[in-house]
């Protein structure tokens, strides 16, 4: 009851700062008053907009005491590009190439997610070889995803061998997309019911190679890095989220599971053919830094497991149905949601029933973990804000768009 | 007047000869010239050996190459390096302290130089060996976490100012423990003067310090090696720096020949730290099977000084071993580990070493 009490003081206070402080003397953002404390010796110190450790153009305004957090401000909009508005111009098609770089990550997921929102309002259905190269190239990108998140890990936290491990094994899979489609990061290959393209005959070979592959580096990933004692003492109870605050500010994927709340959209709300694949979703029980790593960890093992299924049962047939220069939806709202490697993304449509969309909106993963970083770091030390940004796994332009 | 062999106690030939050509004050001058000029020698080409093989052995652990392009398997890369570094603009940022702005980058450089001046190389090659060798060491390498501290406050950076605090706690705490481990191999060769303490090691391996003294002498060896590890601002220890946090640390706003500097600062340091190792828990220049019938007499083939080198370059792979693997511990744990375990650690290492000296059991 005691933490209710605070909660209620603390906003009590924000509100009343917000009130009768009109000229605030601090940057704006910051809401804690200014410490009692005269020994304290509080500053200002701007992580970003060119910092190695933002992955991009984030900037985040800190009030440090010493060496440690006393608040963060996170501004956004440096990587801006108005992406929805642009996509009000632009046909369904025509708007796949622009989701590509929402979350240059998981461009394959975007595309997914924009597709199935078409097919939703026109009821388009997918032949089986096309789902099961959606559900194999999303896990795919998924593997590749964390394991760029894993060498990042490592980097951020000051140790630069893993960066290069993880993008020995994060090559065989972009060489894959590459044949699969000529590129490797802004794909723009699916479509409305199905893809582009068919897979290559080099397509299940190259998988399972990766597989083993994989399956191989995986144990000497954690022996690496995820084992060492440094690096447990640098996560364990480091930014720890209450499941209750996780969902509070709508955080997804391995941040909302790291606090063991089990939402995976692939499972509670299934999408294209996930249902006929057995995989487990992994939770964290804590909610700290080493929680959300494990989690991810455990998400490469699940994304093979998926992987190998896929492999065996890989149908032939035609991989796409009803392909059309462009698609008319008809007047109404759509929407639909997919599990990308950093949570849901969700894709909300308004249609008037032209070619191009009305109103288009992304609903993205990273906005709201990012949201959330304010209520992990206070009270760490500087050096835990990036471990812990850096867990959050954030791509900019996502939250931007 | 001390007269030039008093001065320069470790004979060699260069040294004779230029005795047996000029009169006594002279020469002390000339030797001295010569001593200098062959040190300055030793750190320049030491700057691009070291730059060269940590850029080599962090691409071998990272799967890489390294450098390739510049000469063959790029061994130029330094050099090219070291020009462009020399060719770029020296930056100073708006209210900066020029004085001390300028002044930082050399300290390190010349701590690492003026220990140099006492490491027994070779039986011969000494530049002085003073009785107190030890606490001139640890004396003059004071230096070099005084100029971080003073190019942190100089350039006007939050950054560089966090690094340089950073920097001055941790090189300040883990002095203590350098010294302590310095005190005990002082105490257990009997004398303080370096050329005294490899000369204490004479004898196989097992009469090198860190195996004559029983059990303890591996300790003391690991413990030197984390101590130093830190005292070099290397990782895991690495906090000044810190790119992903600090960006660049204490360096953040040097440029230029500025920043070559620190850089060169580093990397001497880094050997000097090896030459230590070497000294004290290593037996120094001697082959490590000396006395050993048929063994040794090949062994000694090897110059006492290649010996040396290549106790002092195993040392420095260790320090690369290190940080190419580890990720970086935070402050505040680095300050845990030094006072809280290694200084009763280092205190309770001192205590046996002593009990040991005293029972006679050291070797």
């Amino acid at each position: 009851m005691a933490t209710d009490t605070e909660k209620n003081e603390k906003a009590m206070t924000m509100q009343l700062i917000n009130k009768y402080i009109p000229d605030n003397p601090l940057p704006e953002g910051f809401r804690l008053p200014l410490s009692n404390d005269s020994e304290a010796e509080e500053f200002f110190i701007n992580i970003g907009p060119q910092h190695p450790s933002t992955h991009g153009v984030l900037r985040v305004v800190v009030r440090l005491d010493g060496e440690t957090v006393v608040e963060v401000v996170p501004h956004l909009g440096y990587i801006h590009r108005g992406i929805e508005k642009m996509a009000e111009n632009q046909t369904y098609i025509q708007n796949l190439h622009l989701s590509d770089r929402l979350d240059y990550l998981s461009a394959f997921f975007n595309n997914l997610c924009l597709c199935m929102t078409v097919e939703q309002a026109l009821e388009i259905g997918i032949p089986e070889r096309g789902e099961y190269i959606r559900i194999m190239i999303s896990e795919l990108q998924r593997l590749q995803s964390h394991l760029l998140w894993w060498g990042v890990l490592g980097m951020d936290m000051g140790g630069f061998t893993t960066f290069f491990y993880a993008f020995r094994e994060r090559e065989l899979i972009n060489d894959i997309f590459e044949e699969l489609c000529g590129a490797r990061l802004t794909v723009n290959y699916f479509r409305p019911g199905g893809s582009s393209a068919d897979v290559p005959d080099t397509f299940i070979p190259r998988v399972k190679n990766l597989i083993s592959a994989l399956r191989k580096v995986l144990d000497e990933y954690q022996t690496l890095l995820n084992r060492n004692i440094i690096f447990l003492e640098r996560t364990k109870g480091i930014g720890i989220l209450p499941p209750e605050t996780a969902l509070s500010y709508g955080c997804t994927g391995a941040v909302l599971r790291g606090s063991g709340v089990n939402y995976d959209v692939r499972r509670h709300d299934p999408y294209s053919i996930y249902e006929q694949f057995d995989f487990d979703i992994p939770l964290g029980k804590t909610g700290d830094c080493y929680d959300r790593c494990q989690v991810r960890m455990e998400e490469m093992e699940q994304s093979l497991r998926i992987l190998e299924q896929a492999v065996t049962r890989f149908p032939s047939g035609p991989y796409r149905s009803q392909p059309k220069p462009t698609y008319k939806l008809p007047k109404g709202s759509y929407y639909s949601q997919v599990e990308t490697p950093r949570g849901l993304l969700g894709v909300y449509i308004v249609s008037e029933g032209e070619t191009k969309p009305y109103r288009l909106k992304y609903r993205s993963p990273n906005f709201s973990n990012l949201s959330v970083l304010n209520e992990m770091v206070v009270g760490h030390k500087l050096a835990d804000l990036i471990t812990i940004l850096s867990t959050l796994d954030l791509v900019i332009p996502d939250i931007d768009r | 007047m001390m007269s030039s062999v008093e001065f320069y106690p470790v004979n060699n030939p260069i040294g004779d000869l230029v005795r047996s050509i000029f009169p006594e004050p002279v020469a002390v001058l000339i030797n001295g010239l010569l001593a200098l000029l062959s040190l300055m020698a030793l750190v320049g080409s030491l700057g691009a050996v070291l730059i060269y093989l940590e850029r080599k052995v962090s691409a071998h652990f990272q799967l890489r190459l390294g450098p390739m392009r510049v000469g063959p398997h790029g061994l130029l890369q330094a050099v090219a390096d070291g020009i462009k570094a020399i060719f770029k603009e020296v930056l100073k940022p708006e209210g900066a302290d020029t004085f001390i702005f300028f002044l930082a980058p050399l300290l390190p450089v010349s701590a690492a130089f003026l220990v140099l001046a006492v490491i027994p190389f070779d039986h011969h090659l000494q530049v002085a060996d003073p009785a107190g060798g030890v606490l001139y060491v640890l004396g003059v390498s004071g230096l070099s976490v005084l100029g971080i501290l003073l190019a942190g406050w100089a350039s006007n950076n939050k950054y560089s100012l966090l690094g340089a605090m950073r920097s001055g706690a941790q090189m300040v705490s883990f002095e203590i423990s350098i010294a302590l481990l310095m005190l005990l191999i002082v105490m257990v060769s009997g004398t303080a003067s370096l050329r005294g303490i490899v000369l204490s090691q004479q004898g196989t391996l097992f009469d090198w310090w860190i195996f004559k003294l029983p059990f303890l002498g591996i300790f003391a060896f690991v413990m030197y090696l984390i101590a130093s590890t830190a005292e070099l601002n290397r990782t895991p220890f690495d906090i000044s720096e810190a790119e992903s946090e600090l960006t660049g640390g204490f360096a953040t706003e040097y440029s230029g020949i500025g920043f070559a500097m620190f850089f060169l600062g580093e990397f001497v340091n880094m050997f000097v730290s090896a030459c230590l190792v070497t000294t004290f828990f290593l037996g120094g220049f001697f082959p490590p099977l000396l006395g050993v019938p048929v063994i040794d007499p090949i062994l000694s083939l090897i110059p006492g000084f290649l010996w040396f080198f290549i106790k002092a370059f195993a040392i420095i792979f260790i320090y690369m071993w290190f940080r190419w693997t580890f990720p970086r511990v935070r402050v505040d744990q680095l300050m845990y580990l030094e006072w809280r375990i290694m200084l009763p650690a280092n205190l309770l290492l001192l205590l046996l070493s002593g009990l040991f000296v005293a029972q006679g059991w050291a070797g």
